[in-house]
């Protein structure tokens, strides 16, 4: 087996909701039965809308919301009934990137302390190790020694993530789970930031998580893709496989809704009906059956489960005949 | 004539640290029942001057334009009480985030129906009947009762339709939408795309676009405006634009589309940033990131120039170059192209 630094098998998220002062409460399944398994140096993009999980996902594979149910392994090693001291140590190999770089550096602090923390908290290094790991950090994603001691308002949007990216690399982690690190930065800048990111993961064999709603910035990078839900994976495989053969109607309908510019990959410009139903309150069946147009009976009442067709795996009743 | 016909438009703030143009001298024009797109980054003005044709910048902000024509109306002439009665009248507006936008206080009913009762003089059951087949127009389901909800009882989307419908409910000549997708996901995108075209087209309007997404201007505009640092840098057909851009910013813009590097693992990048409020270059204000900048670029202000089927602000406009790698020129224009793409692609060729 190849190097997995990252795994989990059914995970779930579930959130007690109140409704109403005298309504019982309610449960959302914001993750509902997700297993991946992400190699180092590979790169597994998470797609789909508002509301289908994945920055829930993110925040579960991070710890910094335990999933409620499954299981999760950091470089193999299963995190479930580890004490705390054992957490500290494993947490450092999964890092996140936020997506706001505006709102996730603190504007109190210089460049130089942002990127100091983790060390400060993780190890013991003396201040002038820390200023000179620091400072090699900085010189890695392309930022000047000298603006250590810059604050962040000083700096781009571009630069902001850049220092975002350093702050989640300080302490060597395998996996880095990036939330939509772009998608608040203009086109240019976008470029240079996902540049920067491929060199790293060269440079480091980095895994990444890839958390998107972009779809052409996901088929640039990432290796594999999942597509999500409502909570559960409709779609996971290689990203050729799934780009030039999408076999389930909610990635093909994606796929035909993301703006063009280049007039021959416009696909079928399939509109989507509806809008994403109520995690409150999903629909039986399969979740994606009200918006399908190739909705069958069956699909009211049947569950499709998660299984593999062509290269891939897909939850759709009728993924053999989308082709 | 034109529908919207604006020449040397400026627009100033006057901050502590001077005085800014955030709009630096820029020439519009739409026709009746046409979609015209502006692109351009974050800080390149596009906003600004639909704000300022509005007239909804704030105080502190100075307007000026050599003409500011609507419908043969000069909008610089007016008072501000007529100008009020062309403003969300003939021209409307659909502004970004749809959630903010509405207030929250307010039924549905109550904040479409302002609109028609301070325009149309409407009232009673003629502007409940309105109201409803306004949602009804703007695809909202079960129109009736939408109208007591508030606005935190619908989603994004329905959010932006109502908007519309607000918009477009005294039938406007021009619309003008802000980055009206931009906080939406893409299939609810797709949608509200597909309802602004549809009305644009039954009612013959003038639709200006305004976006950042180059992907949504080439797909629903036919002519598009690309704005840089509060300048118009290039304005042509969108299928010429696209695919044949002639300003290297446009040019540049386009290769850093992951979209457009099939195949290749680094995307070309711009260098540098868009130039901030106080360090507009000399010269032209894309030579510090340009890649053909020449000593002409860094001294001289190059004017508008004409360029096949459109304007440049180049002194050196990029001629026809081999499309990036992965892409090939037959396949541009495969689907549903013009007859004119396929004389411009020949000439390509021949090159």
């Amino acid at each position: 087996m190849s190097d997995v630094v990252l795994e989990t098998v059914g995970l779930r998220k579930h959130y007690a909701v109140r409704r109403g002062l005298f309504k019982p409460m309610a449960t959302v399944r914001a993750l509902d039965g997700v297993s991946f398994r992400l190699e180092a140096g590979r790169t597994l993009a998470v797609v789909g809308e508002s509301g289908c999980g994945k920055s829930t996902l993110a925040r579960s594979v991070t710890m910094i919301e335990p999933p409620t149910e499954g299981r999760l392994l950091y470089d193999g090693r299963d995190l479930t009934g580890r004490s705390a001291p054992e957490m500290k140590e494993l947490r450092r190999t999964v890092q996140m990137v936020f997506q706001n770089p505006y709102g996730s550096l603190n504007p109190r602090k210089t460049v130089g302390s942002i990127l100091g923390e983790p060390l400060v908290i993780n190890t013991g290094l003396s201040k002038a190790e820390r200023r000179e790991r620091v400072l090699a950090m900085m010189n890695k994603v392309g930022l000047r020694s000298d603006q250590i001691d810059r604050y962040p308002h000083m700096f781009s949007g571009g630069q902001r993530q850049r220092i975002a990216i350093a702050r989640a690399l300080m302490l060597e982690p395998r996996v880095v789970v990036a939330d939509e690190p772009v998608s608040a930065l203009d086109v240019s800048i976008q470029a240079q930031v996902l540049n920067l990111m491929m060199d790293l993961q060269e440079e480091m064999k980095l895994a990444y998580l890839f958390i998107s709603h972009d779809l052409s910035v996901v088929r640039h990078l990432a290796d594999d893709v999942m597509v999500m839900y409502l909570g559960r994976p409709v779609e996971h495989g290689p990203k050729d496989v799934i780009y030039d053969r999408p076999r389930h109607p909610y990635t093909r309908i994606l796929m035909a809704a993301t703006p063009r510019v280049n007039p021959a990959l416009r696909g079928e410009r399939a509109v989507p009906r509806g809008e994403l139903p109520s995690p409150l309150n999903p629909p039986p069946g399969c979740p994606f059956h009200k918006r399908c147009p190739h909705a069958r009976p069956n699909c009211a009442t049947d569950v499709p489960a998660l299984r593999e067709v062509d290269q891939r795996l897909v939850a759709c009743h009728y993924a053999e005949e989308m082709a | 004539m034109a529908l919207l016909d604006i020449r040397n438009l400026s627009v100033a703030f006057t901050t502590r640290a001077g005085t800014f143009r955030a709009v630096d001298g820029i020439d519009l024009s739409v026709e009746e029942g046409e979609v015209l797109g502006i692109v351009g980054e974050s800080g390149s003005g596009k906003s600004v001057t639909s704000l300022a044709l509005m007239g909804l910048l704030p105080p502190g902000s100075r307007v000026t334009a050599d003409r500011l024509n609507f419908a043969g109306t000069d909008l610089l002439s007016l008072s501000p009480a007529q100008r009020r009665r062309v403003v969300g009248k003939d021209i409307a507006m659909v502004f970004q985030e749809p959630m903010s936008s509405l207030n929250p206080c307010f039924t549905v009913g109550f904040q479409l129906g302002e609109t028609l009762k301070v325009h149309e003089g409407l009232s009673g059951r003629a502007l409940r009947r309105r109201c409803i087949e306004l949602l009804e127009q703007v695809g909202i389901p079960d129109p009736e009762s939408r109208l007591s909800a508030f606005p935190h009882q619908l989603s994004g989307g329905m959010s932006q339709r109502v908007m519309i419908a607000i918009a477009v409910a005294c039938n406007p000549r021009l619309l003008i939408a802000d980055e009206p997708t931009t906080a939406l996901d893409v299939t609810i995108q797709r949608q509200i795309l597909d309802l602004l075209v549809g009305l644009q087209r039954d009612r013959g309007m003038g639709l200006i676009l305004i976006t950042h997404d180059m992907g949504v201007v080439a797909e629903t505009a036919q002519r598009a405006v690309v704005m840089y640092a509060g300048q118009v840098a290039e304005t042509r057909p969108v299928e010429a634009l696209f695919t044949r851009p002639r300003h290297p910013y446009t040019g540049a813009l386009l290769d850093a589309l992951p979209e457009r590097a099939l195949g290749k693992r680094r995307l070309p990048t711009i260098p540098g940033v868009v130039p901030g409020i106080m360090d507009r270059p000399e010269g032209c204000v894309f030579n510090p990131r340009c890649r053909f900048a020449a000593a002409r670029c860094r001294s001289e202000r190059p004017a508008l120039f004409e360029v096949d089927e459109g304007l440049a602000r180049c002194f050196y406009p990029l001629p026809d170059v081999p499309l990036p790698d992965g892409i090939l020129p037959g396949g541009l224009h495969t689907r549903g192209m013009g007859q004119a793409s396929g004389e411009g692609l020949g000439e390509g060729a021949a090159r």
